[in-house]
């Protein structure tokens, strides 16, 4: 089987149990959504959450990702699902690209669901110009993340204490994002008459964030899982 | 001496002469630390002049400068020693102890750097802390190399926390440019918000540069003693890891039969 | 600025520049070398490569 045929049967795995098991739907959007609420709440004037709404948007989509990655790996480790895995020899860099597919499908629904959030709570507005900046900032940043996220939860999957850890490592590494992400999203959507213009150089550094840990992740995941318990 | 007037009391445990993970090597490298960081104290203290913008403040940069310098080579350190145990073809452990030993002596200077840093920003911008890209990239470095030693306490084996660490000291040559090159995109478009008058880069003449020369040299005689001594004490917290596990086994094996 | 040390102006920051530097380094330095005295008790002359 090619590595590619391989990724596909590992995220369609991990995106059936997401369907039967509604962790998503059922738990980390409402999670995700009450942030949103919880953030209007601490920020309490309009006009300002309307100013900050794209920052909300990524900050609310990163800590619902810890969660997803918690998650995506939980039921790896749980019934040793990652060893009978590996003990098959199934190519760590398509389980690698499978489990990163499957997670940035989950990551992309819980973003448009953001938005659609920050759109009706914060009074955001989404030009029509600005949809295909909006578009490719989604693309580009989802990208990013699940790399990092599937790395970094590889790396502390089957450990006591990942819980707490996971945050501490992640939340460094995906600063780029949550910087370039929110850049380009305030230029989408012009909050404070940013124009749209300057969005676009930021989706550069998206994309070469998703490049390099994509790689990185892939060329470090199999020594990772290899001494995975 | 002993040993020949009374020789019926033997030493109980004979190969235990060497009580320290110290040699004659270091602490002659210790003594000339200790000498230049007196010079380094009466040069940034006492025979440099004060700065003409930075007045006095400048003396702390004789502290700050040398702390970023060795927490930075050290983190460099953890780098190559972490790339040594990966691509080696040995695997050698020795490598993996010198990443570990290098990231903690990075992870306590950064920190002090961080301190210094905001004291002397508070005399001469104003404000403890200025969102550039200098400052934001080093506080996530720091807080990376907080990840990076919690990951190396995980547990398991020590070939398991050397290939998970090694992996995490080699990321962060990813994250680190990653991470400045996005701060300072973001920082240039707000140059409008900030308070700094002077940029904080000081001309300095003979003598400070001098003070800062003698800093930069204690400061990495501080960290090859450091490094030196650490590594030899995660060898030996290694060693009576496995001895402890062994003790356990041959118990559990004595209970068995 | 003449006059010297006492009349160096926000001698607090620097000062405590300073010390904070040195104490730091001294807390770790020393809790380096009685780690090592501890465990050099424990583990044979033959197993300390630096000897």
């Amino acid at each position: 089987m090619s590595r590619w045929r391989i990724a596909r049967l590992v995220a369609g795995k991990d995106l059936r149990i997401e369907r039967r098991s509604r962790v998503l739907t059922n738990q980390v959007l409402p999670f995700a959504g009450v942030t949103m609420v919880m953030f209007a709440f601490a920020l309490d004037a309009s006009n300002v959450l309307e100013r900050v709404a794209p920052g909300l948007i990524w900050l609310a989509t990163l800590f619902s990702m810890l969660v997803l990655v918690q998650r995506s790996f939980a039921i790896e480790s749980d019934d040793g699902a990652l060893d009978a895995l590996r003990v098959a020899g199934v190519d760590p860099v398509a389980i690698y690209w499978g489990k990163s597919i499957a997670l940035a499908v989950q990551l992309a629904a819980l973003e448009i669901v953001l938005l659609i959030a920050a759109v009706l709570l914060y009074g955001a507005e989404v030009p029509l110009g600005g949809i295909v900046l909006l578009a490719t900032t989604l693309v580009t940043a989802t990208c990013g993340l699940a790399c990092v996220g599937t790395l970094y939860g590889g790396l502390t999957a089957g450990f006591t204490g990942r819980e707490t850890l996971l945050p501490l490592l992640v939340l460094p590494v995906v600063a780029p994002v949550l910087i370039g992400a929110t850049r380009a999203v305030e230029s989408a959507l012009g909050t404070d008459g940013v124009a749209l213009s300057e969005g676009w150089p930021w989706i550069g550094l998206l994309a070469v964030f998703a490049v390099a840990f994509g790689a990185g992740g892939a060329l470090a995941f199999g020594p990772l899982i290899e001494e995975a318990t | 001496m002993t040993a020949a007037t009374t020789p019926t009391t033997a030493p109980v445990e004979p190969a235990l002469r060497v009580r320290s993970s110290g040699t004659m090597a270091t602490r002659t490298l210790g003594i000339a630390t200790i000498v230049t960081m007196g010079w380094l104290v009466a040069f940034g203290l006492g025979f440099s002049p004060a700065d003409r913008d930075q007045r006095d403040a400048v003396r702390i940069l004789y502290m700050h400068v040398p702390t970023a310098w060795l927490a930075y080579l050290a983190f460099v350190v953890t780098a190559v020693s972490s790339a040594m145990y990966l691509f080696g073809k040995k695997h050698s452990l020795g490598f993996d102890r010198v990443a570990g030993a290098s990231a903690e002596i990075g992870v306590v200077f950064m920190a002090l750097t961080l301190v210094t840093g905001m004291l002397w920003g508070k005399l001469t911008w104003g404000v403890y802390w200025q969102w550039d890209a200098r400052l934001t990239t080093t506080a996530l470095l720091f807080v990376s190399y907080i990840g990076y030693l919690a990951v190396r306490g995980l547990g398991g084996t020590h070939d398991q926390r050397a290939k998970r660490s090694a992996v995490i000291g080699l990321l962060a040559v990813i994250e680190i440019p990653l991470v400045h090159f996005s701060v300072r995109m973001w920082r240039s478009l707000h140059q409008e918000a900030s308070v700094l008058d002077s940029d904080g880069d000081v001309d300095m003449d003979g003598l400070m540069l001098f003070s800062l020369f003698v800093g930069v040299v204690a400061f990495t005689l501080l960290y090859v003693w450091l490094l030196l001594h650490r590594s030899r004490v995660i060898a030996m917290e290694d060693l009576l890891d496995d001895q402890g596990l062994d003790r356990a086994l041959d118990q559990r094996r004595a209970e068995f039969l | 600025m003449s006059g010297g040390i006492v009349a160096m102006q926000d001698a607090g920051y620097i000062f405590g520049s300073y010390a904070l530097t040195f104490a730091v380094i001294a807390a770790f330095t020393w809790r380096v070398i009685r780690g090592g005295r501890r465990l050099a008790n424990h583990i044979d002359d033959n197993d300390k490569y630096w000897t």
